[in-house]
């Protein structure tokens, strides 16, 4: 199984060449009176030199080196590798969208002006909120737009006294990095017994200084806040504001939404619960959606409609500015968009129903050979904790190296923080009762595997193109690019 | 019910295995959702599309717009119309790649890795750095990303931003530094370039970054020569925002003395798409390697001491440090990223040169031949890469309609960035404007009005 891959720069010739261009056909001018000597590069740009068909062999083999969702089951806790709908992918490059400049003049976009009009629509609804911005291009953008949109709130109103912004051990590590990005202070808040935050740990936290809390329901544990309402009350009462990490969004839609369980502003990821595909880690969108008494705020433009022309509207003397050159990520938003109105609401929400059955059957097969705290209901996901098999000598990466070798992509490792050698797994909806069982069977092989050799889990994989690599030396001796010799 | 078809359970399935976990219906699975916030009617959405009518009505939508190829666009400020060489959206659309994520599973993800690997060494080439990461958002978020990682290597909370960088990506970074509390201030332009007086006046040991861009929002490449001694002098930070595409051509930062480079990387391989998704650029000099944001691929070994890579430096990030992490970003422009490499690999060297020669002839005579119309100035005199500025004589919104009726996607109206530029409009040529197309254009700018 073992193949060793040469880099790009190890391959091709001095000569050789894989474009092909037309010539120049204006009057050339010599390159001295366009550009001086001292703003020309010195040094002749050190590129592999190779041929079309280079190239392609170059990348098709490195893809054979890399898993997707179509590859198979792909279990990442809270990211929602759900299957990436073909169709997506052919209408978000038809010429009509891909090829459109961002600054062209809006008579000649109404199209793409109408989708993002009728997309926000949909979001809405989807979350009860009042308005969407799609500027942000990622979850963690979407947070830290969200972030802003708070921070001006309060700011309009005078209150400047607001720096701390609430989050509970639970969250994603997005949000307390968004939080500092926007300037604010983390305080951190506990989790009580049944896995959810704890109230009055909330209530002791919460103050004048509170600007926000930032929340994930249901949480990264897949357990859904049952006090919700207690919570958003606590905040609201003490002036502050409730923010939705949408990352989460794939177990309640159609079910309950953000909006009416009191969130202020919500962010969702079209590539997690829309369907777009992850792209080995992006493009993603992470649109914003606020309650009324944060429109103002919202990024410039809004895609306003007047009769039946579609407008962008930068008449927004609060709005925080941009977070994004453009509109954000157009492209992205078009697959979900296509996702959204192809599933309609009765398929949105049978997408969450089987999404949240897939999980408490995985859960109740897994429960036989692993420990899963906290027993109750799951959502979406739910975190196993390999603590007894990692005193027993294989642990939760040596799990997830093993499930490599039986064809899975492992479940996301060592997260949340509060379960010890944790094993986040979401099964989404669009995973077969089958794949299931196979991947519970999996799992029960390494369990036994580890009661009779721990050794050989710890050792894996075995199978894969390059045997387990050394992350330790990787940061203490970084090579973070090729070198000529 | 619609997206039948992405969803494999059976009613059977379901019956058996609400009857494993033990419960008696869907609804129960839901039962702690507290009843007071349970949507008790369905979701108001449209009906639901079959697959055909999908096509069908986002091929209208679609076709409601002007697409770059049924009109010549001469449009530019930051996104262009370049060629695309078909080899990239077949290993783009290769679904190992595009349906991953984040290669959080080393052993499984050495596609991705390796690619992200050659794609940070081939930015580190053009640039001239020594570390680059594996994308940003746009170049709007890298400039700011850039200015922010300025501002904690050198623990001071003020950067200096030229007038001449694009007003898209210094809206994008004031408005990041306006939250963060940090401080902005803009050095003033003499002639559409930087004012390096100013410069010098402005900088002290409180500024954290000096934030330049070249080639320029109007197009014109800036004397960089000298300016990083002035920076830091003060043990200020240079931050160079660049278009990737010009630096076959150009000094990389890198021989200049720049610290950080950020840009937009759409010029290599990727669609202009509305304006996203982009591709960020970020690239700095191998000390502030521990301060960069993002993602970073780094080779190690296996443990049969095989070459291999991982995510190095993975203590910076959001996942493993949470506040403390130099950056939020998670989700990134990976595939953009993979395109950009691909691009490159396929044009090599002499394409890339060609590329951004072809450009620069063809701003060159465009520039030329409009600039000698009647009522068309050059606003600033200087050396463009592959866009100018120009003063038309009327309003460029009234042009750009009248070039409409001639298929012809104007200039970018950049007025309302500059007040004291009135009617002024930015006009870019990349290689695929022909001779004739810029022709055509002068000959209806010369016959308006």
């Amino acid at each position: 199984m073992r193949k060793p891959k040469a880099l790009i720069f190890e391959m091709g010739r001095s000569g050789r060449c894989g474009y092909s261009l037309p010539e120049n056909d204006v009057p050339e001018k010599p390159v001295d009176q366009l550009l001086p000597e001292s703003m020309k590069r010195s040094e002749p740009l050190d590129l592999p030199e190779l041929s079309e068909v280079e190239v392609i062999r170059h990348y098709t083999e490195l893809s054979t080196r890399n898993f997707g969702v179509d590859t198979g089951f792909y279990p990442l806790g809270s990211c929602t590798m759900k299957y990436n709908p073909k169709v997506n992918e052919e209408v978000a490059v038809l010429p009509g969208f891909a090829s459109l400049h961002p600054c062209q003049p809006e008579e000649t976009v109404q199209g793409a002006m109408e989708l993002y009009y009728n997309m926000e629509q949909c979001l809405n609804e989807i979350t009860g909120m009042e308005r969407f911005t799609m500027q942000p291009s990622a979850g963690a953008h979407g947070e830290l737009t969200g972030l802003m949109l708070i921070q001006a709130y309060h700011r309009h109103r005078g209150d400047y006294q607001r720096n701390k912004v609430l989050v509970p051990i639970t969250a994603h590590g997005t949000n307390p990095a968004s939080v500092t990005m926007a300037g604010y202070e983390v305080i951190q808040v506990p989790s009580d017994e049944r896995g959810n935050v704890d109230l009055e740990a909330l209530k002791e936290v919460v103050d004048e200084t509170t600007s926000a809390l930032m929340l994930t329901n249901p949480s990264t544990l897949g357990l859904f806040e049952e006090e919700i309402l207690d919570m958003a009350k606590v905040v609201h009462d003490a002036g502050g504001l409730l923010y939705y990490d949408g990352a989460n969004m794939n177990a309640i839609m159609g079910y309950t939404r953000p909006g009416d369980m009191g969130f202020d502003v919500v962010h969702l990821n079209l590539h997690k619960t829309m369907s777009a595909p992850h792209g080995c880690g992006g493009p993603g969108s992470g649109p914003v959606g606020v309650k009324e008494r944060l429109v103002p705020f919202l990024p410039v433009p809004l895609v306003e409609k007047e009769n039946d022309r579609y407008y962008f509207n930068y008449d927004l003397p609060e709005s925080i500015g941009k977070v994004q050159s453009f509109y954000g990520n157009f492209g992205v938003v078009v697959k979900a968009y296509n996702y959204v109105r192809m599933m309609g609401a009765k398929g949105l929400k049978q997408a969450s129903a089987d999404a949240v059955i897939n999980s408490n059957y995985l859960a109740t097969l897994l429960q036989k050979h692993y420990h899963i705290p906290y027993d109750r209901l799951r959502k979406h996901e739910f975190v196993v904790s390999a603590k007894p098999e990692a005193k027993k000598g294989a642990g939760a990466a040596d799990i997830a190296k093993a499930l490599l070798d039986r064809g899975f992509h492992p479940p996301t490792m060592y997260f949340p923080l509060i379960v010890d050698e944790a094993l986040m797994t979401e099964p989404n909806e669009t995973e077969s009762k089958e794949t299931l069982d196979a991947y519970a069977m999996a799992m029960e092989e390494i369990a036994k595997d580890i009661e009779e050799d721990a050794e050989k889990v710890a050792s894996s994989p075995h199978y894969t193109v390059v045997g387990r690599l050394d992350e330790v030396r990787a940061a203490k001796n970084p090579v973070l690019r090729w070198e000529k010799e | 019910m619609g997206g039948k078809h992405y969803l494999p359970l059976s009613d059977e399935d379901r019956r058996e295995m609400l009857s494993t976990i033990g419960v008696d219906s869907i609804e129960d699975l839901f039962s702690d959702i507290p009843k007071e916030v349970r949507l008790q009617r369905e979701l108001d959405l449209p009906p639901a599309l079959s697959e055909m009518e999908a096509i069908n009505h986002l091929s209208a939508l679609a076709a409601k717009n002007r697409n770059l190829g049924e009109c010549t666009s001469f449009m530019g400020a930051g996104v262009y119309d370049h060629f695309i060489p078909s080899v990239i959206k077949h290993v783009t659309g290769r679904s190992e790649f595009y349906t991953s994520y984040t290669p959080y599973q080393a052993e499984i993800s050495q596609g991705i890795l390796q690619a992200i690997f050659e794609y940070q060494t081939m930015i580190c080439q053009l640039t001239g750095m020594e570390v680059a990461n594996a994308s940003m958002y746009d170049g709007g978020t890298a400039v700011a990303e850039g200015a922010i990682m300025g501002c904690g290597a050198t623990r001071r909370s003020k950067a200096l931003v030229s007038q001449s960088v694009s007003p898209f990506y210094r809206a994008v970074l004031s408005n990041y530094f306006n939250s963060r509390g940090l401080e902005l201030e803009e050095i003033p332009m003499k002639e559409g370039k930087t004012d390096f007086a100013s410069l010098e006046e402005m900088v002290d040991e409180t500024v954290a970054s000096v934030i330049l861009q070249t080639p320029n929002f109007f197009g014109l490449i800036e004397e960089m020569n000298g300016v990083a001694d002035v920076v830091h002098k003060h043990k200020a930070v240079l931050i160079v925002s660049t278009d990737p595409l010009s630096l076959p051509l150009l000094q990389p930062p890198g021989d200049y003395g720049a610290d950080i480079v950020v840009g937009e990387g759409q010029s290599l391989g990727v669609p202009p798409s509305f304006g996203g998704p982009l591709l960020g650029i970020m690239a700095a000099r191998k000390k502030f390697m521990r301060q960069l944001p993002g993602r970073i691929s780094g080779e190690t070994v296996d443990k049969d001491g095989n070459r291999g890579y991982v995510m190095a430096l993975q203590t910076r990030e959001q996942h493993i440090r949470r506040e403390k992490a130099t950056s939020n970003i998670c989700t990134n422009e990976a595939l953009v990223a993979l395109a950009a490499a691909v691009y490159m690999a396929t044009m090599g060297p002499q394409g890339m040169r060609e590329v951004a020669e072809q450009c620069m002839q063809k701003a060159a005579y465009a520039r030329e031949k409009i600039t000698a119309l009647d009522g068309y100035e050059l606003v600033y005199p200087g050396y463009n890469f592959k866009e100018f500025a120009v003063k038309v004589p009327g309003k460029p919104e009234e042009l750009n309609n009248a070039l409409l009726q001639k298929n012809i996607l104007g200039g970018v109206d950049i007025s309302p960035f500059y007040p004291e530029l009135e009617n002024t409009m930015l006009f870019a040529t990349t290689e695929k404007r022909t001779c004739e197309e810029i022709d055509t254009l002068v000959r209806e700018l010369e016959g308006w009005k």
